[in-house]
């Protein structure tokens, strides 16, 4: 694969990337991308409903408008290839097939969350279906993404780790460290960056005097640009590219998207042109999925019955969150390592 | 007993555990090709191939990191960093992941690193070559941190923090490496939290850990020819640290010295201290004092260096002071 030679989204698939029966855009499995990305916005608009009415504690940092990344990478990977996510990494979550249940329990901090309780939303982890953990540092998925991605090559399994990052981690020394040592080692790592144009509250343009492609040649890993908000293209270019990365080593995904809640849920965006916000909604990747199913011949009833499946989902997940119990004190603080009867 | 120096245990435990568990692997900065820089790793590659023995570039966030990610994705990395102030570069990685993966994942995940780093002065090394920042990791809740004195314990304590669940950093003072030991033919783990008596004594307890047990040894030997009897308490392991042992040591003598190589002001001492200060103050005869580096950079100068290791006439100093 090459480094890809304009910096602008490309919106068509790559070529030659999967059989025609399992591309993206074929209705199905298109289809069935669309209600990833519905339940990703539909969980993430109920926690801003919770979080307003108080029952989400802390911060929470919404991925609305980059759901499309999460799906479409997520639908190339297998249950056994590992992810590291960032402090933006509900979608990630959701899309590696976390549990809905305890993925809600979880960020209303119940004793039945993924994490008991312990981490909220910036630490959601399921390592039983390889998503090892949210991030609270920015930058610092990379590296552990880049040890899973060591630990799969020495133990001879096929499986591969992403490492999810946005524009903001391009400016983290760490993110050079672990493009070094992936292309030295040709390790099985996926570098997906989420490019949103934004490093919190300042645009990245202003924090960011480099290309990611040009970084990424930099090392003689391929990179390739999608268009971050078209779920189908995400999914092809990630299919192609996952496929290299199992086969040769690293590669570089740039999606390129939309942060539309701001840095944090609550953020007001005045640094932000109400231009931009108004121009948002074209590129809902909800909107472009729905667009391209229709012509496609999808009819709406379809669409309907995906969106109300999740709805029942997303209802049925927060009652049994709402039902559930505070954690443990003192059985929280016997966790800080590994008890010994379980040596 | 045959004898082993210091550095040879430890490359005995690595290629042991390396024999021992194929998801053990060795990396860091000059490890592999040339043995590590002070050669704790010399001929594992030949033993083990360069997929378990492997060099890295100078990126120590990375290598920490990826060290946590390995050990969350089934391997049990055992890396080294040059020189313990070069850990100021792992804190994230140390810090923020591997202490706290277990514990904010709820339990689903352990991390089994082991950290590998030499502390202490005494080679003129100066500022940034020589300090012994063992506390600051001993302060993070969800890391394990143990200090070998000998070759008995330079081997026991990293082949218990290789088979360990958790992340352990294993602080190895540079200037006992050259240091020979007798050892039993068969070497064997030692457990974390435990410390040992290296001198039994009625009048004061000498508690320390890495090379200051042997200068509290000194001084217990010149204060012995005064007609004062201590008791050495080496440590072993910083946290969890023995605290029954030392409480133990105190009911017994009534008098209590701390002694690290580190800087005295917020160090492990003060931790200890101010712990028998609280559980054992029915037990003490005296003020408990410490013996540490002072609040200064380690400097380059043989001349400075020497006065600012802790020395033996130091601790029989401050023994002295809280007899009199």
């Amino acid at each position: 694969m090459k480094t890809k030679p304009s910096p602008k989204p490309s919106t068509t698939p790559p070529a030659a990337a999967a059989p025609e029966a399992e591309r993206a855009n074929s209705p199905a499995r298109l289809l069935e991308l669309y209600g990833q990305i519905v339940l990703i916005r539909r969980a993430e608009e109920r926690l801003i409903a919770m979080f307003a009415d108080g029952e989400v504690p802390g911060f929470i940092h919404l991925s609305i408008g980059q759901e499309a990344v999460s799906a479409g990478v997520m639908s190339a990977l297998t249950a056994t290839d590992t992810i590291a996510s960032t402090h933006r990494g509900h979608g990630h979550a959701i899309a590696k097939g976390l549990p809905l249940d305890g993925f809600f329990a979880e960020l209303l901090a119940r004793n039945a969350g993924l994490c008991r309780g312990r981490g909220g939303s910036m630490h959601v982890a399921d390592m039983s279906v390889g998503m090892l953990g949210a991030n609270g540092i920015v930058g610092a998925g990379l590296s552990i993404a880049l040890g899973s991605a060591l630990a799969h090559k020495r133990l001879g399994r096929t499986a591969v780790a992403v490492a999810f990052f946005g524009d903001g981690a391009l400016a983290e020394g760490l993110l050079h460290e672990c493009l070094n040592m992936a292309a030295l080692w040709r390790l099985p790592l996926l570098f997906v960056c989420e490019n949103n144009g934004w490093s919190e509250f300042l645009p990245s343009d202003k924090q960011i005097a480099f290309k990611l492609k040009d970084l990424a040649a930099a090392y003689g890993i391929p990179h390739t640009s999608v268009d971050g908000n078209d779920v189908a293209a995400v999914a092809d270019a990630a299919a192609e590219v996952v496929a290299a990365v199992r086969a040769h080593g690293p590669a570089v995904l740039e999606c390129l998207t939309t942060r539309v809640r701001g840095h944090f849920e609550g953020d007001a965006q005045k640094y932000r042109d109400p231009a931009d916000m108004q121009a948002l909604s074209e590129r809902d990747p909800l909107r472009i999925a729905a667009r391209e199913l229709a012509r496609l011949g999808i009819g709406e009833e379809s669409l309907e019955a995906v969106r109300a499946r999740v709805e029942e989902r997303i209802a049925a997940a927060v009652t049994a969150a709402r039902a559930g119990t505070d954690p443990d004190f003192m059985a929280a603080k016997a966790d800080v390592y590994t008890p010994a009867e379980a040596l | 007993m045959p004898e082993i120096r210091y550095l040879a245990a430890i490359n005995r435990a690595l290629g042991d555990a390396l024999q021992d568990d194929p998801t053990v692997v060795v990396f860091g900065e000059d490890v592999s090709e040339a043995g590590g820089s002070f050669g704790a790793s010399r001929g594992l590659r030949e033993r083990f191939g360069a997929d378990r023995v492997f060099d890295t570039p100078i990126s120590e966030a990375a290598i920490a990191g990826a060290a946590v990610g390995a050990a969350l994705s089934g391997l049990r990395p055992v890396v080294e960093i040059m020189f313990m102030d070069f850990t100021t570069l792992v804190m994230d990685a140390m810090v923020n992941q591997a202490a706290k993966a277990r514990f904010m994942f709820g339990g689903q995940a352990s991390v089994p690193m082991v950290l590998r780093t030499p502390h202490g002065g005494g080679l003129g090394a100066g500022p940034q070559h020589s300090q012994c920042l063992e506390a600051w990791f001993a302060h993070i809740p969800g890391l394990k941190v143990v200090c070998p004195s000998d070759p008995v314990s330079a081997y026991g304590l990293l082949r218990a923090a290789i088979a360990d669940p958790d992340p352990v950093v294993v602080v190895e003072n540079k200037a006992l490496y050259a240091m020979k030991g007798e050892v039993p033919d068969q070497l064997e783990p030692m457990p974390i939290g435990h410390a040992r008596i290296l001198r039994e004594g009625r009048d004061v307890t000498l508690v320390s850990y890495g090379a200051a047990v042997h200068t509290c040894r000194k001084a217990a030997d010149r204060l012995a020819a005064e007609g004062v009897e201590p008791e050495v308490l080496d440590l072993l392991s910083l946290q969890p640290w023995d605290e029954a042992a030392v409480l133990a040591s105190l009911s017994r003598t009534h008098r209590l010295v701390v002694v690290h190589e580190a800087v005295e002001a917020f160090g492990i001492g003060a931790e200890i201290a101010a712990r028998m200060a609280d559980i054992g103050f029915d037990e003490l005869d005296a003020p408990i004092a410490r013996v540490g580096a002072p609040f200064m950079p380690v400097p380059f100068s043989k001349a400075l260096e020497s006065a600012y290791i802790p020395s033996a006439d130091a601790v029989a100093g401050a023994v002295r002071r809280i007899l009199a």
